[in-house]
């Protein structure tokens, strides 16, 4: 595991790792009016940006490191909500405004009984399955037949635009069965305990920490593995890849189908805390917003992704606060400034040491052998 | 995959790779028409031809790129080259340069030729596979072979274009191919890289069987030794026989010596 990062990274990682775990504690411990209070949306919203994060490590896997640029990684990230959604919704109970047993929209619908694929929605680790599953199984199916038909860049890339664009309209539709354009919301409890206590949303933060930080260190492990090299190589030139005998087809669907689930898990874990999931995750805009995270950060950096998750949405934050009207120019705007002036991202300002590392690696070498 | 665990090439008769009635047609134009040509094992086998020869274009049936129309290709006596894919086939033992040197660019020397190295290509041995010292000792021997000691740490993109043909070739011979096809592979290079080049097909003679292709005649004349020319013409063979042989035929010299 040593190997994964240098001793100083581990360090900062770890430090990094405490000081994010202590804003809910500090939101527990001390009274509001304390100086060392963390507020409540304060740690919602880091919450939040924890499960950007992992989407846009997810997106980096393919994107930055495979080359295959994703415009529909927000499907992913929202069917993993849906699917966690589901549970949050049966454990509503009777608690909900028509005091059914069926989901409130499922009442006004005048639905009598659950639908087929609601069955055993009620058992919170088989929809934690699903979460996993469904967008799993969809990613390699589509996968497949789109890398098997060698279908590569702009084409895939507006193919999966179109994906996560139908899957809306499907979602939109009450008949769907699954809250139509309202999509889930008043959840109560989970796992028993009520979803809006402060000690439930830290465990959910606490969560989505670890969350984080396992796909950290599992992106990191691929990345440096030997199979890591070949993704890059599928990036840089896949023909020659074929030609020492590889077939770039299982590699690019394996990452491509890791890069869903973890995006998934991200949207599983985003659901309860921010107590809504409904089809307008899946609109475009949120997965070209994704690329525009991983692009700002710095794309093929897998710290880079999380930069660029927490940096752009903290400035969303900010804008659309300040300026609500303006955001998407805004978002815009960065993203034509950072393709044009920074195309490795935030990183890329701080990074300019790697070359020189490069060109000085010989040198060392005839040391060695000295 | 199958294939790629059949290592023994059934090469009993003596070639290597026979080509019989190839042709490849593409939208009427006939790139290679009824091309046969056989290549004896350890053999080191020089094809020229003017631009529009079917070159290029045989070199893409013998590694899968391109599918004849008609016509096969075989690989020793049993492996039907155009049932294959391109990977396939190079797992089979075909290695391939192409016209412009193809290397990952941001990876270092090192790990070109690691990812090269003929081992399990499937997607769990690569998660899983360590580097062992035999490898790094084959690696570091590649090195030597093809004049890059030194250079491993090196992004290969920084390389020389004579140093990046040298890297491909590298990275051919770690696969430990049957077969090596080289396209062009001294274009672009300056007189003493072309020298160096020579000397290294020269170590290769007789351990690989190898298949160049050419432009420069002043090469094809230094490495060909008295081996076996074929002069490719509107994609067929036009003739076939020593340098000196083939420099003289009056058909060669219409359509390609003399211009």
């Amino acid at each position: 595991m040593n190997k994964l990062f240098s001793r100083r990274a581990w360090c900062a990682l770890a430090c990094l790792v405490v000081l994010a775990a202590l804003l809910p504690a500090c939101n527990l411990a001390f009274a509001p009016e304390h100086a060392l209070h963390v507020p409540d949306y304060l740690v919602g919203l880091a919450g939040k940006f924890m499960c950007y994060a992992m989407a846009a490590l997810a997106l980096d896997l393919v994107w930055g490191y495979t080359g295959i640029l994703s415009l529909g990684h927000g499907l992913f990230f929202a069917l993993g909500g849906y699917a966690h959604g589901m549970y949050l919704m049966r454990a509503i109970g009777r608690d909900g405004v028509y005091q059914s047993a069926l989901p409130d929209f499922m009442v006004f619908l005048d639905w009598k009984e659950l639908p087929w694929y609601w069955a055993m929605t009620d058992s919170f680790w088989y929809c934690l399955a699903l979460v996993v599953l469904v967008p799993g199984a969809l990613a390699f199916v589509f996968g497949y037949f789109a890398f098997r038909s060698r279908i590569k860049g702009v084409y895939f890339s507006i193919i999966t635009q179109a994906l996560t664009y139908a899957f809306m309209l499907l979602f939109f539709r009450n008949d769907t069965g699954f809250g139509g354009n309202n999509g889930f919301t008043d959840f109560k409890r989970i796992l028993g305990y009520s979803i809006t206590a402060p000690a439930t949303k830290a465990v959910l933060y606490l969560a989505t920490l670890g969350g984080l930080v396992g796909a950290l260190l599992l992106c990191r492990w691929i990345v440096a593995s030997r199979l890591g090299r070949v993704l890059q190589a599928v990036r840089d030139s896949e023909a020659r890849l074929m030609f020492i005998g590889y077939n770039p087809l299982w590699f690019k669907l394996f990452v491509w189908t890791l890069s869903a689930v973890l995006c998934a898990i991200a949207g599983a874990l985003y659901v309860p805390q921010v107590g809504i999931i409904n089809p307008s995750e899946m609109s475009p805009a949120n997965s070209i917003e994704m690329v525009v995270w991983v692009a700002v950060g710095g794309r093929g950096t897998l710290l880079g992704a999380i930069l660029g998750a927490f940096a752009v949405n903290g400035l969303k934050s900010w804008f659309t606060a300040a300026f609500p009207d303006l955001w998407l120019f805004a978002l815009g705007l960065l993203f034509i400034l950072v393709t044009l002036l920074m195309q490795k991202g935030l990183l890329g300002l701080r990074l300019p040491r790697r070359p020189r590392r490069a060109a000085a690696a010989p040198r060392q070498e005839l040391e060695e052998v000295a | 995959m199958k294939v790629a665990q059949d290592n023994r090439l059934d090469t009993s008769h003596g070639a290597i790779l026979y080509l019989e009635d190839v042709t490849v047609e593409f939208d009427g134009f006939r790139a290679l028409n009824k091309l046969s040509l056989d290549i004896s094992v350890g053999e080191l086998r020089c094809i020229i031809g003017p631009n529009g020869a079917g070159k290029t274009t045989m070199m893409d049936v013998i590694t899968g790129k391109t599918r004849p129309s008609s016509g096969s290709a075989w690989f020793g006596q049993r492996l039907d080259l155009s049932a294959l894919t391109e990977y396939q086939i190079a797992q089979a033992g075909i290695g391939r340069k192409f016209q412009r040197p193809t290397v990952f660019e941001s990876h270092t020397v090192f790990e070109n030729l690691e990812l090269a190295m003929k081992m399990d290509k499937r997607v769990r041995p690569t998660l899983f596979a360590r580097l062992g010292g035999e490898q790094r000792d084959k690696i570091d021997a590649i090195l030597r072979q093809v004049r890059l000691e030194g250079q491993a740490q090196r992004q290969a993109g920084l390389l020389s274009h004579g140093q990046k043909q040298w890297l491909e070739i590298g990275m051919l011979l770690i696969q430990d191919p049957q077969l090596i096809l080289l396209d062009e592979p001294v274009a672009g290079m300056s007189d003493a890289e072309t020298a160096r080049t020579a000397e290294l097909l020269d170590e290769l003679r007789g351990k690989h069987s190898i298949v160049v292709v050419e432009h420069d005649m002043g090469f094809v004349a230094e490495i060909a030794q008295g081996g076996k020319v074929t002069v490719l013409h509107e994609g067929a063979v036009l003739a076939q026989g020593r340098m000196d042989e083939v420099q003289t035929d009056e058909r060669v010299i219409e359509v390609y010596l003399g211009r």
